[in-house]
Order: structure tokens, then sequence, then C-alpha cells
């Protein structure tokens, strides 16, 4: 190599490189990567010393449990079971403190501003709208993700959560996607935006897009609320037929993920590479401090973070919309009114879009804005069960608009959040753009057809 | 001498890497893997629908679909039992 030291014209080095390519023949990536490894072999066997047998035989035996044809779904069923009942059973008694101490806080805010004669309007703003809204997105928020993620983050750590993806890559290969979009949209049920972000582990570019795209028919646990809520409306009780309502809509949005994910990888993505593997790592005692911090930090924090960031100015909007009346009714009830013959076609009504519309922000306060409207309330407000169902029932509300309301929720746009997040993973605003078209459509088709059919035989 | 495809290669059995005929970033994906000519695989087990397989390439345990496995030529070198 004398030429080094004279003047590197870059043609020159092209042209000289290309003939040692031709001498060396063959594909000299492959020559590049086999002497890789021979070297890496070749320093291996020299420091690496092979662990015991034993703890291959341990992974072997639980691997043999994990992956059997017999057991390896059932286990799967019984653990994510297990991680949602806690979260749902473990979030309620904290949820309901924050509320309570958010509320007490609130009503010294509203003290204050009446002894310091602040204008109603400031007062509005800031305590009714946006002091409101962000306290009632942490109270719902924070208690499930700070025991659903260290939970999904402890079967990570544990080594299990590549065996799902293993178990059930079939399923996704048959839709074009790839068997890791289990992990993100298992990601998904705690937050959406989280669920795009864990896109990331997905290394082909065709199936994370899918996984990105799609994220959003899982529902996360700022609609679990609503959809447990409308649940119970509708089975008349929080018993076994609510949750198997639940269960229903969450696999409604297991259906949509597969088919949707089906038609883009035979459609806009068609010619987006694909490439398939999928290591699966000893398992191992899990790290606990690791756990925490990564849950605690990585996630709940930073995933509260964003949903505090968009919440807080949405608060202020939308007690703006609600209290800005013109001719006599709020600018929220004249847009109800717009949107009252789309709602009506798709077996809602205009406030009820209205409320999702307005709930782009974050999927907690949708049902919130919706109780605002009917109410005619300045402010978001909650009312117990028996009230909301006689106010619900004088909406002109029946069991089809309460299904409706739930797969419309489960497929809908994704909240601003995660549509932040998908615009930046993506770095684009084509598929941000459909991001959100693509679940609007199909959840406004679905309730369509619902409606119809619905109709066709109660006519 | 018999060549099979890595996907061909029954649960239990260790193969030789002859050649890998995958193009592209899959191509790329598989030597970066350290499946070129002269490593040895084993295939350890089925997944619980049958496909993927996960194979022991180099110490680690690596899934890989039919249609990547058949684009990894390998020449049998164990029957189930005797290899590591």
């Amino acid at each position: 190599m004398s030429e080094i030291g004279l003047p590197l014209d870059l043609h020159f080095v092209l042209s000289r490189a290309r003939k040692c390519g031709e001498r060396l023949g063959g594909d000299v990536h492959d020559r590049i990567a086999a002497a890789v490894y021979k070297r890496a072999e070749m320093l291996a066997a020299r420091v690496v010393q092979t662990p015991s047998e034993r703890a291959g035989e341990w992974d072997a035996r639980l691997d043999d449990i994990f992956t059997s044809r017999a057991l390896g779904y059932p286990i799967m069923l019984l653990l994510l079971g297990m991680v949602f009942w806690l979260t749902l059973a473990g979030a309620n008694v904290p949820s309901e403190l924050l509320a309570a101490v958010f509320l007490d806080v609130e009503g010294r805010l509203t003290a204050f501003c009446a002894a310091h004669a602040v204008p109603p309007v400031v007062h509005g703003i800031l305590v009714e709208g946006v002091y409101r809204t962000v306290t009632w997105v942490v109270a719902v928020m924070l208690p499930p993700m700070a025991i659903f993620f260290p939970l999904f983050t402890l079967l990570e750590d544990l080594g299990y959560l590549p065996r799902v993806a293993f178990n059930l890559d079939r399923f996704f290969k048959a839709a074009g996607a790839h068997g890791k979009q289990a992990l993100t949209m298992g990601m998904g049920l705690g937050c959406n935006a989280a669920g795009v972000v864990a896109c990331r582990i997905i290394e082909s570019p065709r199936e994370r897009l899918v996984a990105t795209l799609t994220n959003v028919f899982t529902p996360c646990n700022g609609r679990f609320p609503t959809l447990l809520l409308l649940a119970s409306l509708l089975t008349g009780g929080s018993g076994p037929a609510a949750a198997a309502v639940v269960a229903g809509v969450v696999l409604l949005g297991v259906a949509a993920t597969w088919t949707v994910s089906f038609v883009l990888t035979r459609s806009c993505l068609r010619g987006l590479p694909s490439s398939f593997a999928l290591e699966l790592p000893p398992y191992r005692p899990p790290q606990w401090g690791r756990v925490i911090v990564r849950a605690a930090c990585d996630r709940t924090l930073v995933v509260l973070r964003r949903a505090v960031t968009v919440a807080a100015p949405a608060g202020a909007a939308v007690w703006l919309v609600a209290n800005t009346h013109w001719g006599g009714v709020s600018l929220l009830g004249h847009l109800a009114g717009v949107l009252d013959p789309l709602g009506r076609a798709i077996g809602l009504d205009g406030f009820i879009v209205a409320a999702f519309l307005l709930g782009l922000p974050a999927n907690e306060i949708v049902f919130p804005i919706l109780l605002m409207g009917y109410l005619a309330t300045g402010s978001m407000v909650e009312i117990g069960l028996g009230d909301l169902r006689t106010l619900l029932l004088s909406r002109g509300w029946n069991g089809l608009t309460a299904l409706n309301m739930m797969v419309f929720s489960v497929l809908h746009f994704p909240c601003a959040t995660t549509l932040l997040t998908i615009l930046k993973e993506t770095g684009s605003c084509r598929w941000t753009v459909l991001a959100a078209a693509i679940p609007t459509l199909v959840a406004t088709s679905v309730c369509f057809a619902t409606t119809q059919v619905a109709r066709a035989l109660n006519p | 001498m018999t060549l099979f495809g890595l996907h061909e290669l029954p649960v239990g059995c260790t193969g030789e890497v002859v050649a890998v005929r995958a193009t592209g970033p899959t191509r790329r994906r598989l030597l970066d893997l350290g499946l070129v000519p002269g490593t040895r695989v084993k295939a350890v087990r089925k997944s619980a629908a049958g496909d993927p397989v996960a194979f022991r390439i180099r110490g680690a345990l690596v899934a890989l679909r039919r249609e990547e496995g058949s684009t990894v030529l390998v020449r049998p070198i164990s029957m189930p039992g005797g290899d590591r």
C-alpha cells in the first residue's frame, strides 16, 4: 500500500479498490464477514471460558415448557391475564387516592382565587381547564402505568418476551408482520406512544412500519376506564359479563391489527425490504434495580411527561370551547350539532364524536368531555353509575350506542401524544397522516356497518 | 454430498454451513449472525406453532423462519443426540 501519502484522488482510489476486489474474486462482503468471524473465533478461543453446562440445561428445560405445543399458549394467556388483572386491581385504590388529593388542592385553589378577586375567566381556564384536566389524566394514568410497566419490564428482563414473539410469529407472518409485533402490542396496552417507541426492536423496515401504524388498535390504559365503564353500563354490572364484553372489543382490536397489517404489507408497504431473525437470549434472574429504573424512568415518567405537556393546553382549549357561548349555545354544543348527522350515521351522536375529537390530546378525557357536553356544564365532571345510566338513556342512548362507542374507542385515531411519537420515530409526515387516517376509516366503517345491521334487524 | 436447506435440518441435528443464497438485507443479516461457510449450526427447537425454528449459532439461540432458513445450505454432520 505505497499509495498512502500521495495526493488522494478519489477516482484513483476507487478504481484501485475495484481492481483489488476483482483479484480477490467472489463477494467481498462475504469474505469480510468470514474474516471477521475467523478472527473473532480465534480471540474467543483464547479468552472466553464456556459457562457450565447446567445453565444451558435450565434454559432448555424452561423453553421446553414455554414453547411447547400444549402449554406455550395457555401459559402466555395466563401471564398476560395476570399482568392485566394486577394492573387493574392494583391501580384502583391509588387512583382514587390521587383524585381525592387533587380535588382537595383544587378546592384550595378555588378558595384562593375567590379571596384574591381573580377574574372568573382566568380561574376557569387555569383551574377548571388546565389543572382539572392535567390532574385527571395523571390520576387515571399514573397508577396503572406504575404497575403495568414494571411487570412488563420484569417479563422482558426474565427473557420471557422473546419466547412470546417466537410462539406467535407464525400468525404475524401470515399477515406480513413480525412476531415481535406481539411485544409492541403488549406495550401498547400500557400506552400506545410507548408501544410505538417499542417498535424500534423490529429491525426490518417494513415490519416496523406495520407495527407502528397498527399499534393504536391495541387499547391503551387511557381507554380502558372508558371501555370498562361502557361495558358495565351495557351489561348492568361489573361482573364476568362486562369482562367478556371488554375482552371481545380487545379481540376486535387484534382482528383489526391483523387485517390492516395484511392489507398494508400487500399494498403501500409492498416494496420495503423485509427480513426476519429473532434472538432468544438465555433466561436470567431479574435485575430488580434495572427493572425499576427502566420501567419508572424510561417508560412511566417519559409517557407521563408527554401526556401532561399535551393535556395542559388541551384543558384550556376544551374549557374555552365549552364556555364560549354564541347565540345561547356553547361552541361545544354547536360543534356537536354540526357533527350530529355523521354521529347518527355511525350509531353515535354529535356529542360523542365531538368528545373523541376534543379528546385527541388524551383518551382519558373523552368521557369527561362527553358528560360536560350532555350536562352543558362548563367543566369536566364525574357522576355515579346510576345517574349516568339515567342521563345517557335520556340522551337517546341504547345498547348499540354503548357498543359502538366501545368499538370506536378501540379503533379510532391515535391520541396526539402517539401521533407526535409516530412523527418522531418515522420522521415522515406521510406515515403520520396515514397513522391517523387508517384507524379513522376503520372505526367509522365498522361502526357504520354495525349500525346498519342493527337497524336492519330492528327497524 | 447432499446439501440441505437449514429449514430441513431436523430438530436435534447439527449441520455445517456451505453457502448462503439470500440477497440484500436478509443476506447481510444472516452473515452478521455468523452464518458464514464453515459455521456449525444446530436445530434446537420448533416454536409452538411449528415455525420459526430456533438454531444454536455460535453459542446464541436465534430463531429463523422457513423463508430465511431455506436460503442457507448446510451439510448435515450429526444426527440427534451426539452434539453440543
